[in-house]
């Protein structure tokens, strides 16, 4: 190997979308080295595509909100699924996370008091989300991004160097952790290796502490409003090195992305204008969604359209309409619309807010909205309605971490974002996911700075171990060891190939023997994958960043599957139409992706495990909620999700011993 | 409803490069992104393209298209006729790294000189208070995606390399208005624009606000509100007047 | 993105602009292949007819106020010593020496000159079309240095918001002027078609003025806090709303000054006659 450019750091941090930056901004005001590696330039970051708002329980607009009716509402949203202490935190320091932003310079849209405007959206109880009109996303980014660069000119002001203690790796991928077998019983983070997108040229970081915040893996589905960044690097990264995923058969699919022209096709249509007043309606214009309401929401949403109608106006004394469900129902409602023959004409349903606003009133709420379908469609949202259907949109699933400290189980190693698992259970509420990276990209940070802080001795990277991870990073410019020429796979095809696979077969409806063949067809991927053979040299070279992120798609994809098929109910982002209620028994048990141990069940040699890792997904149980919080529930709602054992120490249960249980639907 | 298409795209670094031409299938409702990435998946594994989200948020894939700054993903094929030979080339203003990508460091070393947003010293976190309408003309600039096509189209660097030491160029004197009218910045910013940031380099033909793929008025709203705060301060004639007359005496 | 420094490409040093070291090297200058010539070319020709009708009427000193009480306002306010020729046009007295290279209303055409020369409107028509910097986006301009509007003269265009103020008040000599036509000296209050020129003329001129970079500046754009100054705020935004079509108004007033003006000529020299509306 040629000499290879190396650093040093206190804290790495991967991804530079708003966890990631959250992260570094915090671990750099502890006074750690820092640096941030992201795929694109700085500030482009898939966090910029977050259009309706941040949630956080300030209760600007209506005061009844807090902490704990934000809770309540995210672990209904998740089917109780969520990692409740990860719930409870971020529902208690988002609010804080919000006023911080603007004292970095953020300008939220204001409250006639000249507080910070929230808004309405699904599964919310009360306006909760902060918001800059329909690119709050793009705020938080800048105002994060310009915040590290004050932090820069403090150190230049004081060393003369705007990099002296923080800097921006931009266009940089890093491809494998490293980790000091000598730290601890099964060693510690110690560092990583990427490369240099422009140049090719690769690069050794010695950190002995990484956040991972990299954000999905969207791009492993055909139709996702994710951008290409979107390849759940930071999922495989943490496999690889031995840390565990959660959860990963919940994929929110966003119920409204849009479906026509096809090269949009997936590209979102924010929350925001259903919770601004637009509406979903059927080819017959029936506005259908009041017969999708489930038994577990039943009560909280409007049943008529008038009511639904004046919920808008006042929200006090009528129920919301059911076009605000949390995200999974309306997906599941309109992909059944379209599949009973009652869709558009390009496969989605109507999103009308024409007819219910008027032309510049939408253009003051909804502006890039607007901006989008004019642009991108030539479609003008105030005189026609809109064409949406579902788009997968996030992943709930994610690196295991400790929810204060965001440590996953390999010291060292962080995660924070739509990279970390647990927060949303198995659906995450629209304008979480912004709340969620200022809250966990924070703590993380912190926890990367108190480790750091903390350790005794600093784990060094292994020679052999960077050698060993520069082969394989490189191995996509070797010809295919056997067979001829015509054996070399190319990388964009693979990738089509599996988008078209995960959506068509562990896409918003799956079934066990679509996902079987869906694993089937995996392993196929998987053996072609150390084929790939990409053309050109290094320097910028998008044939083979895409080899390189093909393998991280890959495994991604085979934790979901593996996943979805044990999986036996229906929740959230899991819908088994062989299994479609939910199931109180799996509810307590989540299941847990791990990297199969060296040579264990490999059959198709060393090569491609090397490649790829194989990963075993195992059930383990969920630690049960603590008693104070299980206690803001009321007892008839918890007994729709949990079983009769589980309750037993609820306040509100009677202490008679000798009370018949309730018969809990789905239970088997 | 799809036809094969003609393009002439750059490919080349910064020793040298053509214009390459290709033959490309288009289909209906597609954008110039959309067959720059068939051509990398069936003819030009390794073109060199930068983009993100693909749907003109990010402001990843500026480039020139027949010759004017846009971005790759807002420009319809429909805008052409099947006919039209479609020239991509990288942006002009920034030095080429390979085909269609640029190194846009020029535009992150200008972000840094200019001073971040400052709070009155004793406000908390929570205590801000703002008016929507005190906030108005900021968040019109914040809604820049950062594309830097403003940056490439503005003669004052694209034309003179000698500039961009000098002049900020478009976004980031933009950026120094958003803060200057933020209602809770305690700065004074209007000084520096005029001497270390050249706003005085400007001479508002409006070519960042033409190329604006957000539609801001960045010369309308930015930085001829600019040039009038400098004006309150440097060129009141009567200031001026008495400033001459004192240093001839003196 | 890396920011090191690159190397200058391999390219002689004597590029400039988008030939300079390191760009990407594509040879035209520009790939543009539409008509990006034709916005300044118009430009050229439409200011190079006003300045050529301006002068030419500006020191004809004949035909500038007719019997209907018009004046032009090429000659407003008429204050040379030769408006006596038209008993009726001075308004606000005759002092100035009559003489053939002073006009007649020289205490203000050379504001209104001033006013439109420094206009941020104008300033972008005559850079692109007179100085070609630039011609058209991303068109090269061909100046091989370039520092804007930082010296002498064009560090000049900053005071524009004086010219203003004296447009303003011109503005109201002018509207006094097309007022005070109404009343005829033996007829009354009378409308005729030239009245309405005049007025036409008048409210054009208002809104271009009033649509001014430096009026929107003045009136509240100079604020930091619009909420604790609910008046001026209401001003800024109306001047806002104008302000979007400046550039509109100024090409309509060049149209509608050398209109009124002509409408103005032809009666008083008599190859019209104004048709009377009213009275």
């Amino acid at each position: 190997m040629t000499e290879i450019e190396r650093h040093d750091y206190d804290v790495l941090v991967i991804g530079a979308g708003g966890a990631g930056l959250r992260a570094a901004i915090e671990a750099r005001e502890r006074g750690l080295r820092t640096a941030i590696v992201c795929k694109s330039l700085f500030g482009k970051a898939h966090t910029v595509m977050a259009e309706g708002g941040c949630a956080a329980a300030m209760g600007n607009v209506n005061e009844n909100d807090s902490w704990q009716v934000h809770f309540r509402d995210t672990m209904r949203g998740g089917k109780f699924l969520n990692n409740w202490r990860m719930a409870e935190l971020h529902a208690k320091e988002a609010p804080d996370r919000v006023w911080e932003l603007e004292t970095y310079g953020a300008l939220f849209d204001r409250t006639k008091d000249g507080r910070i405007s929230q808004r309405h959206f699904g599964g919310h109880t009360y306006p909760r989300l902060a918001h800059v009109g329909d690119r709050t996303g793009l705020e938080l980014l800048r105002t994060m991004q310009q915040r590290i660069v004050a932090l820069q000119q403090d150190d230049f002001a004081e060393t003369g160097d705007y990099e002296a203690r923080l800097r921006v790796f931009a266009e940089c991928t890093v491809t494998e952790l490293l980790k000091d077998p000598a730290v601890g019983p099964d060693g510690a983070i110690a560092g990583a290796l990427g490369y240099w997108r422009e140049s090719g040229r690769l690069v050794v970081f010695s950190a002995p502490a990484v956040v991972l915040a990299t954000g999905g893996i969207g791009k492993s589905f055909q139709v996702t409003s994710n951008s290409w960044e979107y390849t759940g690097d930071g999922h495989a990264l943490a496999l690889r090195v031995g840390a565990d995923l959660v959860d990963m058969e919940f994929v929110q699919f966003h119920p409204t992305g849009m479906v026509w022209p096809p090269s949009v096709k997936g590209i979102l249509v924010t929350e925001g204008v259903r919770g601004d007043g637009g509406v979903l309606k059927n080819s017959d214009g029936k506005r259908f969604m009041f017969d999708y309401v489930p038994d577990v929401f039943k009560g909280q949403y409007a049943q008529t359209e008038d009511e639904a109608d004046r919920w808008y106006d006042d929200q006090e004394s009528n129920r919301r309409t059911p076009d605000l469900l949390p995200r999974d129902e309306v997906a599941r409602a309109i992909n059944t619309e379209v599949k009973e023959g009652r869709g558009s004409p390009h496969g989605g349903v109507y999103l009308d807010i024409a007819s219910r606003m008027p032309a510049e009133e939408i253009k003051r709420r909804l502006p890039s909205m607007y901006h989008q379908f004019k642009e991108l469609a030539d479609v003008d949202i105030t005189a026609e309605p809109m064409e949406v259907g579902p788009t997968c949109h996030y992943v709930m699933g994610g690196i295991q971490v400790d929810p204060d400290t965001g440590q996953s189980r390999v010291p060292g190693l962080f995660a924070a974002g739509e990279c970390a698992g647990g927060m949303h259970g198995s659906n995450r509420l629209g304008g979480n996911s912004l709340s969620d990276l200022l809250v966990f990209g924070r703590r993380a940070g912190l926890g990367a700075a108190d480790y750091v802080v903390g350790l005794e001795r600093r784990p060094a990277v292994q020679a052999a171990d960077v050698d060993a991870a520069a082969v394989l990073t490189l191995a996509p410019f070797d010809a295919p060891a056997h067979g001829g020429p015509d054996d070399a796979e190319n990388p964009y095809t693979l990738h089509a190939e599996l988008q078209r696979m995960m959506n068509d077969l562990v896409g918003i409806i799956r079934t066990e023997t679509e996902v079987a063949e869906a694993q089937r067809r995996l392993g196929e991927l998987r053996a072609r994958v150390g084929h790939v053979f990409v053309e050109g040299h290094r320097q910028y070279n998008p044939g083979w960043h895409l080899a390189l992120d093909l393998r991280n798609m890959l495994m991604v994809s085979e934790a979901v599957a593996a996943s979805a098929l044990l999986r036996t109910e229906s929740r959230g982002g899991h819908t088994r139409e062989d299994h479609p209620g939910l199931d109180p028994e799996w509810r307590h048990r989540v299941l847990v992706t791990r990297r199969a141990r060296d040579g264990a069940d490999s059959t198709d040699g060393a090569e491609s495990e090397q490649v790829v890792p194989r990963v075993v997904v195992e059930p383990a149980e969920r630690v049960p909620m603590r008693a104070d919080l299980l206690a803001l529930f009321d007892l008839t709602e918890l007994e729709k999700y949990y079983t009769d054992a589980e309750l037993a120490e609820h306040p509100g249960r009677p202490a008679d011993p000798g009370r018949p249980a309730d018969p809990v639907g789905g239970t088997a | 409803m799809s036809y094969t298409g003609t393009f002439r795209i750059w490919r080349g670094d910064a020793d040298g490069g053509a214009l390459a031409d290709f033959r490309v299938e288009v289909n209906e409702g597609e954008v110039v992104l959309d067959v720059l990435h068939r051509l990398q998946a069936t003819q030009a594994p390794d073109l060199a393209v930068r983009w993100n989200c693909k749907a003109g948020k990010c402001g990843s894939c500026s480039a020139e298209i027949n010759g004017k700054p846009r971005l790759l993903c807002m420009t319809r094929m429909s805008v052409f006729e099947r006919d039209d030979v479609v020239t991509v080339t990288p942006m002009r203003t920034f030095p080429v790294i390979r085909d269609l990508v640029t190194d846009v460091s020029f535009n992150y070393a200008k972000a840094r000189e200019i001073p971040s947003f400052t709070p009155p010293a004793d406000l908390a976190p929570g205590e801000y208070r703002m008016a929507q309408v005190d906030v108005n003309r900021s968040q019109e600039f914040r809604k820049c995606i950062e594309c830097y096509l403003c940056q490439d189209t503005c003669h004052v660097v694209r034309d003179h390399e000698e500039n961009k030491e000098s002049f900020a160029g478009p976004r980031f004197l933009m950026r120094i208005a958003e803060l200057e009218m933020h209602p809770l910045d305690v700065a004074d910013r209007v000084p520096a624009a005029q001497e270390e940031h050249g706003l005085g380099r400007c001479n508002i033909t409006k070519c960042c606000t033409d190329v604006c793929p957000e539609g801001i008025k960045i010369t309308d709203n930015a930085l001829i509100p600019m040039k009038e705060r400098v004006a309150d301060r440097r060129y009141d004639p009567l200031v001026w007047l008495g400033r001459t007359i004192s240093r001839r005496r003196g | 993105m890396t920011t090191t420094a690159r190397d200058a490409g391999g390219r002689g040093v004597g590029g400039r602009g988008v030939d300079s070291p390191g760009r990407a090297a594509i040879g035209a200058r520009t790939l543009r292949s539409d008509r990006w010539w034709l916005p300044p070319l118009a430009t050229t020709v439409g200011l190079l007819i006003f300045i050529g009708y301006a002068t030419v009427r500006t020191f004809q000193q004949k035909y500038f106020f007719a019997d209907e009480r018009y004046l032009t306002p090429f000659y407003s306010p008429c204050v040379s010593l030769g408006c006596a020729s038209e008993p009726g046009a001075a308004h606000f007295g005759m002092f100035l020496p009559d003489h053939p290279l002073i006009p007649y209303a020289a205490l203000s055409l050379p504001f209104l000159l001033l006013f439109r020369l420094t206009c941020y409107y104008y300033r972008k028509a005559y850079y692109r079309s007179f100085a070609l910097a630039p011609a058209a986006c991303a068109v090269p301009e061909p100046h091989a240095t370039y520092t804007g509007e930082t010296r002498f003269p064009l560090v000049l265009q900053n005071v524009h918001r004086y010219f203003f103020y004296v447009a303003v008040v011109i503005s109201i000599i002018n509207t006094y002027d097309a007022i005070v036509a109404f009343r005829h000296p033996t007829d009354g209050l009378v409308v005729g078609v030239g009245n309405l020129v005049l007025l036409v003329n008048v409210v054009l001129l208002w809104c271009y003025t009033a649509s001014c970079h430096s009026c929107r500046h003045v009136m509240g754009g100079r604020l930091t806090h619009f909420s604790k100054h609910p008046v001026r705020y209401r001003l800024w935004t109306w001047v806002s709303a104008l302000n979007t079509r400046h550039a509109t108004f100024a090409w309509t007033t060049l149209g509608t000054l050398i209109l009124t003006d002509l409408y103005v000529a032809l009666v008083a020299s008599g190859t019209i006659t104004d048709l009377r509306l009213v009275g």
